[in-house]
């Protein structure tokens, strides 16, 4: 199957292993990847700090940039979501990586090995507007040498929220406070998601407090051999 | 209705230096978050209920001009007085008006969000007539002239300890103990000589059934109880969207609220009142309807259904953001998620505009909503109106290059190489600890991973 992949912006510019791993993934399973180069971003910064019109003129951007493939991927399902939320082209034919292993294509063993504790944090996109249920468990599950370990609260918000981060740092910060203190008292060295957004957020504080445990995207594990 | 005195950063910033506020806040919106999800997963057609919650609220809001009347109809029917208000100082006047026709300088009140809104404490006080809160947490805040941080616990900011200082400095000279029995104690002693005293009660009220003119309060205390049944007079400030069309329709609500509100199958007292009964409670009832910038939320077709609310605080205690700062923060008598939309469409946008910023957008509250008010669609268009009413101009024009970056592929390779050369001076050790202003407010707290040699495009061109 032919799959053209939406790295997102932050994506394609701070965590380019991450759309890497997308890439070697889906080629492992035999599916050929192309990469629109033209593709910029979804416009959901844009649209979530109130800029409507020019948010929803980059998803339109978008539709018309993916408008010749049937099924587009992304790693990052708050960008899945806004798109197949706000820009109608979207709706059926845009997936993320997790979601379209295990409900489309039906695998939930991709070959990876990753000997490490791991928790997952399921971030409020992925859990409330894209609804990728318990795919990326599955996937973890089948992973190689990974123990999955219990994340208190693991509902709860990163605090990250687009510009939030920094328009209310100091709520922000509180609430990844308590993140960071979650996955340190779930004794994992990896805490793991499906956006790297909330990943810069939440690897940001780790870092910050010197914390053994670190972050790494879902497809970067997945990709691990 | 009064605006926040200042933006929500500023005030959130001061609320998460109180460690004590903070651990309360957490312990609290833990405990009943987690016993509200127990008993919703109780009720197999809990989604149902919500639907219908939503249809009936949806239905009112549509034809709220017949519902009013027929309102209005049904209560003067059953001998009750109805009275109709523009804003806070008409619904005020009304009250005092009523007080002072019976020369009382007393009433006793029930736990009200409305009356809060209108501030009617104050203006009865103006008046030469004090207001007494018999619910145990407004009591509470009354005596210390402090106010609520959340919609149904509104001492959820204070512990035990200070409460028994501060009855002991009020109500309850020599009181000792801090256990709830002792405390409850005190307040029942000093509360029952109002009660009997009492010749003017004044209530809010969760529901208004248009079809019979009846008046729902639901509490857990009793003490409402007493003041819609023991003084000869009453008055009850109803917001004109509390109205359902028929009995049968407080059904769903009544299963709706308890287990959204307290995470309980049922609320201990549910008063409901028609008119006047001769010989059987308040021989004078009036019923004060208020709009006070409602008709105005209702002209706006996604806002609207904020007034679909009916204040059960579900969103308050899933929110990431009101368990951290508390309600103070939010500068309202409306905390909590359905206060950040709710309070600007009251107020107007330009006089709260950050409230509708307060959010991480997580959705957790339009989950848990027991009405189905899809609060982040809300506050995106709010932040809309926002940003047209007074965005700052720096950031507009960030927003304006971000535009511009983002119109093609190459403008955006062009910016991340750009991006790689301005970050050199802060890199160290592979990240960046420390921005200049604006962007110090992320590493105040938080590390950036520094960019990659490579953008995922460059790698791509070169495979």
């Amino acid at each position: 199957m032919r799959v053209a992949l939406l790295a997102t912006c932050i994506g394609d510019t701070l965590f380019p292993e991450t759309s890497r791993a997308t890439v070697a993934v889906l080629e492992q399973l035999g599916h050929e990847v192309v990469f629109p180069l033209q593709q910029t971003c979804c416009g959901q910064m844009h649209v979530n700090s109130g800029y409507v019109r020019e948010g929803q003129r980059l998803g339109e951007r978008a539709a018309r940039v993916f408008r010749a493939y049937d099924v587009v991927v992304s790693p990052s399902s708050s960008c899945v979501g806004h798109l197949r939320e706000h820009v109608p082209a979207f709706r059926d034919r845009l997936f993320e990586l997790s979601e379209l292993l295990v409900e489309r294509l039906g695998v939930e063993d991709v070959g990876a090995a990753f000997p490490h504790r791991v928790v997952y944090h399921p971030t409020c996109h992925s859990l409330r507007v894209t609804r990728v249920g318990d795919a990326p468990l599955r996937l973890l599950r089948s992973v190689r040498g990974l123990e999955l370990a219990e994340l208190g609260e693991a509902d709860e918000c990163c605090g990250f929220g687009g510009t939030f981060a920094v328009k209310n740092a100091d709520t922000s910060s509180a609430i990844l406070a308590d993140k960071c203190a979650a996955i340190e008292a779930s004794g994992a060295d990896v805490c793991t998601a499906l956006d790297g957004s909330c990943l810069m957020q939440i690897g940001g504080g780790l870092s910050r407090r010197g914390s053994a445990a670190r972050t790494l995207h879902l497809a970067e594990i997945l990709a691990a051999r | 209705m009064r605006a926040p005195t200042e933006p929500f950063p500023a005030a959130a910033r001061r609320e998460l230096a109180n460690d004590q506020l903070r651990a309360n806040l957490r312990n609290a919106t833990e405990t009943i978050r987690a016993k509200r999800a127990g008993v919703v997963a109780e009720l197999p057609d809990w989604e149902e209920l919500r639907e219908a919650g939503r249809a009936i609220k949806a239905d009112v809001l549509a034809h709220l001009d017949t519902y009013l009347v027929q309102f209005e109809q049904a209560v003067q029917a059953a001998g009750g007085r109805v009275h109709w208000a523009r804003d806070a100082a008409e619904a005020n006047a009304v009250v005092a008006a009523v007080a002072q026709s019976h020369g009382v300088t007393e009433v006793v009140k029930v736990k009200s969000l409305t009356t809060d809104e209108i501030e009617l404490n104050a203006a009865l006080a103006a008046e030469g007539i004090e207001a007494i809160e018999t619910d145990f947490a407004e009591l509470i805040l009354q005596l210390d002239g402090d106010w609520s941080s959340h919609i149904l616990v509104p001492a959820i900011h204070r512990n035990r300890t200070e409460i028994r200082d501060l009855f002991a400095r009020t109500i309850a000279p020599g009181l000792t103990s801090d256990s709830p029995e002792k405390l409850a104690e005190a307040s029942r002693r000093y509360l029952r000589e109002k009660f009997l005293d009492a010749r003017v009660g004044v209530s809010g009220g969760n529901f208004g059934v248009a079809e019979t003119g009846t008046v729902v309060v639901l509490e857990s205390e009793g003490n409402g109880r007493m003041c819609t049944t023991l003084p000869p007079v009453l008055v009850t400030v109803l917001g004109i969207e509390k109205l359902v069309p028929t009995f049968d329709d407080l059904g769903v609500f009544l299963q709706l609220l308890p287990r959204s509100a307290t995470g309980e199958r049922m609320n201990p007292y549910t008063s409901l009142w028609t008119g006047v009964t001769p010989g059987d409670g308040p021989q004078e009832l009036h019923v004060v309807l208020l709009d006070n910038g409602r008709t105005r939320v209702l002209r706006d077709e996604v806002g609207r259904q904020a007034l679909h609310c009916i204040r059960c605080s579900a969103c308050l205690n899933v929110c990431p953001v009101y368990s951290r700062t508390g309600g103070h923060a939010y500068g309202s008598v409306y905390p909590g998620p359905i206060g950040a939309i709710l309070t600007p469409q009251l107020v107007g946008i330009e006089n709260a505009a950050s409230l509708p910023f307060a959010s991480s957008l997580c959705g957790a509250c339009y989950e848990v909503c027991p009405v189905k008010i899809d609060i982040p669609s809300v506050l995106l268009h709010l932040r809309a109106a926002a940003v047209r009413a007074k965005a700052p101009l720096a950031e507009r024009a960030a927003m304006a290059l971000g535009a511009f970056a983002f119109g093609g592929g190459r403008r955006l390779a062009l910016a991340q190489r750009l991006a790689r050369l301005a970050q050199r001076p802060f890199l160290q050790d592979g990240r960046i600890s420390r921005l200049p202003p604006p962007l110090s407010a992320w590493t105040h707290t938080r590390d950036l991973k520094a960019l990659p040699r490579r953008s995922f495009r460059e790698w791509w061109s070169t495979r």
